[in-house]
């Protein structure tokens, strides 16, 4: 059964394909058929999973299962489609078919009602085979594809209701937003193809090490980062995931919390042999993803929608994702990535149990006191919050730890005192939402707030387990087995540094408590802290004004280059065009006076012809004799 | 002794006089006359170039004989038209007939 699952692991993203086939092609007119089919192939999907993990994990570390097949073949090009499995790739099967199981029953409760159900499951059936093919791909030509398909299934899911103009909106800019990362990322993997002769994972990372052109390799590794940068929306190309916020809550914590903006992280995970031999392409991916970190952390400070401000700590923590893999610590990225997508989801779920609970409300301030009404979704969303903010020995403190850890170890100093202060930034927006909206002096809405049904909340419990113990893997408690399996050649491994554990739990209390007295025990008034800050609160709720100087930039350099072309346009083309108009015009009035009717004055012409002809043949002649 | 050359010399004479004839003469049948010289001058040719660098073959003649055919075609119709010119325009002066100037 094991090997039946390894040998047979494409049958993983093939059920969810073959669930949206059916769904689209059949049985959209029957919304919980397709409901049911869509979470019954995601179910299986899920239980294979589960078994290639337990195979992979049992096998020694370093055993990879690699199968492909030839897709097409010509003179100097052979393009291969095929699969791998190695602790990586099972890592993410677990995790996305997990997620994505989860929140496809979740939304059984959360989109009931919706007119268009069918759509619904059947995308969400096409996002689990992209993703899952994106995980189990074993070259980059793969990989591009699914990448793609994941992005086109965000979009259709972001613009969901499309009836809405901001989620219209959306949708197109997280679709440019990606197309500009995209095509570095297409780029890069060109030129991998050009420089390597081969796009497959083993064989590149069995070439790369020997290649020592840095002047080559680094422009591939910027322009493969280009892709991540997109898709994991990082710092400049984020601006598309909190406008993604309009799209269904539970695709919001499936798709732009856990898993597909997870991929670019992935890729750098996958692609970790390219980037560690290049240092300048790591120190950017470490300088891009702290910044990241810090920044939207920091926005996520002075936001007043639910989802919006879990958004900006979805930004951020793949920032610290992105840190760890710039740092070299391969292994603390992917656990975070893993341990995130759990408790990151659980808060999604949670945040959309709230909204459905206050009837479409999601403005923390108009929440207030909501704790008593619903139970288990406060429970588990504070669960989840204390999982990211990195409470021991919840998930989040493990692998939190482990990125400043590696930070830290690899002489980044800068970046360790940045994880720090996002560490407690961190803390203390999570706990200012859950202050705030769950236990708020607010009393207005909290009478017609009411408990989800509990196909809502027994996928919010499931997942607060999840959030609670999946640190446990990586801790000293089992022996650090996930490090011993996820691991890169190069990539580092620190020990255990107490000072370091103690410090980030020290800066993650520091922000509960720090929210707890100005929004719960009002000590510190928050009104009063916005006055004195006016400015800094202004910068930070616009967000740094990045929309609207990409607004602008968009309209400066469009409306200039219009016009620019404008006035190439009427005065060069045009002025050509007219030109020749007028050339031919003046050379006809005045080739036409040689025109005079006298049918004599044309034969002299057609003897002048003749006569020039027939001098010009025999100087041709004369010239041949001499 | 007559040889080729001066046959050709007259021919050229005879061409010469005929497009002048053709180029500066204004009445129409005057031009029509000159045309028929330049043609005669082609029939010299052939005649005698026959007689002198194929003088076993009788191509040259029988093309002669075809000019003259088609030659007194082309007068028979060129006289037609200007005939009927005449009833039109009562005059035979090819500077009245600029019909096409611009």
């Amino acid at each position: 059964m094991l090997e039946f699952s390894l040998h047979n692991a494409w049958l993983i993203p093939l059920l969810p394909l073959l669930a949206f086939a059916l769904i689209g092609l059949a049985m959209h007119r029957w919304p919980s058929v397709s409901a049911m089919i869509s979470i019954l192939s995601i179910g299986i999907s899920m239980l294979l999973s589960a078994l290639v993990a337990v195979l992979v994990f049992s096998l020694s570390p370093g055993e990879i299962y690699e199968a492909s097949v030839r897709w097409l073949s010509m003179p100097g090009l052979q393009v291969n489609m095929g699969m791998l499995v190695d602790p990586l790739a099972a890592v993410m099967l677990v995790v996305v078919t997990g997620v994505a199981f989860l929140v496809q029953v979740y939304s059984l409760g959360y989109m009931k009602g919706d007119p268009g159900i069918a759509s619904y499951f059947g995308y969400q059936s096409l996002f689990a085979a992209s993703m899952l093919g994106l995980v189990l791909a074993n070259n980059f030509g793969q990989i591009f594809v699914f990448w793609e398909l994941v992005g086109v299934c965000s979009y259709f899911l972001i613009g969901f209701w499309f009836g809405k103009y901001s989620a219209r909106d959306a949708a197109i800019k997280a679709f440019v937003t990606n197309r500009v990362g995209d095509f570095g990322f297409l780029l890069g993997i060109l030129f991998l193809q050009i420089v390597f002769g081969t796009l497959n994972f083993q064989e590149l990372s069995a070439a790369i090490p020997g290649y020592t052109n840095a002047a080559v390799l680094l422009p591939i590794a910027v322009l493969l980062f280009f892709g991540p940068v997109g898709k994991s929306a990082q710092f400049p190309l984020h601006v598309w995931l909190p406008d993604a916020m309009e799209g269904p809550t539970p695709v919001s914590a499936l798709i732009h919390a856990a898993t597909m903006v997870a991929a670019g992280v992935y890729l750098v995970a996958r692609a970790f042999f390219i980037f560690n031999a290049i240092p300048q392409a790591m120190t950017l991916i470490a300088i891009v993803g702290g910044l990241t970190a810090l920044f939207a952390a920091s926005i996520a400070i002075a936001q007043n929608d639910i989802k919006r401000i879990l958004a900006y700590s979805t930004l951020s923590q793949l920032g610290y994702m992105m840190m760890a893999l710039g740092v070299g610590a391969m292994t603390a990225g992917v656990f975070h990535l893993m341990t995130h997508a759990f408790f990151k989801s659980l808060l999604f779920l949670g945040a959309g149990s709230v909204i459905i609970g206050m009837h479409e409300e999601q403005d923390i301030w108009k929440m207030g006191n909501i704790a008593p009404k619903m139970p288990v979704t406060t429970w588990t969303f504070i669960i989840g919050a204390l999982a990211l903010a990195g409470i021991p020995p919840l998930s989040g403190f493990w692998s939190k730890d482990e990125i400043l850890l590696g930070a830290y170890a690899s002489g980044h100093t800068g970046l360790y005192i940045l994880g720090v202060l996002v560490a407690f930034l961190t803390a203390f927006y999570m706990f200012r939402l859950v202050f705030v909206a769950f236990f708020g002096k607010n009393t207005a809405g909290r009478d017609k707030a009411h408990e989800s049904p509990a196909v809502m909340t027994i996928p919010l419990l499931v997942l607060a387990v999840a959030a609670v113990l999946a640190g446990l893997v990586n801790s000293p408690l089992m022996h650090h087995v996930f490090g011993h399996f996820i691991n890169a050649p190069g990539a580092i491994q620190p020990h255990p540094n107490t000072a370091i554990i103690v410090f980030s739990t020290l800066a993650a209390l520091s922000g509960i408590l720090l929210a707890w007295l100005i929004y719960q025990r009002e000590v510190i008034k928050a009104e009063v802290i916005k006055e004195k800050f006016s400015m800094a609160y202004k910068v930070l709720y616009n967000k740094y004004y990045i929309d609207e100087i990409y607004g602008w930039l968009g309209v400066r350099l469009v409306d200039g280059a219009a016009r620019v072309l404008f006035w190439f346009d009427i005065h060069v083309i045009n002025g050509f065009v007219n030109l020749t108009a007028w050339f031919t015009g003046k050379s006809g009035e005045t080739l036409r006076y040689t025109e005079d009717g006298q049918v004599q004055t044309y034969a002299i012409y057609m003897f002048a012809g003749v006569v020039i002809v027939l001098i010009t043949a025999l100087c041709g002649v004369f010239t041949a004799l001499a | 002794m007559i040889g080729l050359s001066h046959y050709l010399i007259f021919s050229t004479v005879l061409f010469g006089i005929g497009i002048f004839g053709m180029l500066s003469r204004r009445n129409a049948i005057a031009v029509l006359m000159s045309v028929e010289l330049m043609l005669n001058a082609v029939n010299v040719n052939f005649v005698a170039i026959n007689r002198f660098v194929t003088s076993g073959q009788a191509a040259g003649q029988l093309f002669s004989i075809f000019v003259i055919v088609v030659a007194a075609a082309e007068v028979s119709v060129g006289l037609a038209l200007i005939i009927s010119i005449y009833r039109h325009r009562k005059s035979v002066d090819l500077n009245n007939f600029d019909l096409l100037k611009w």
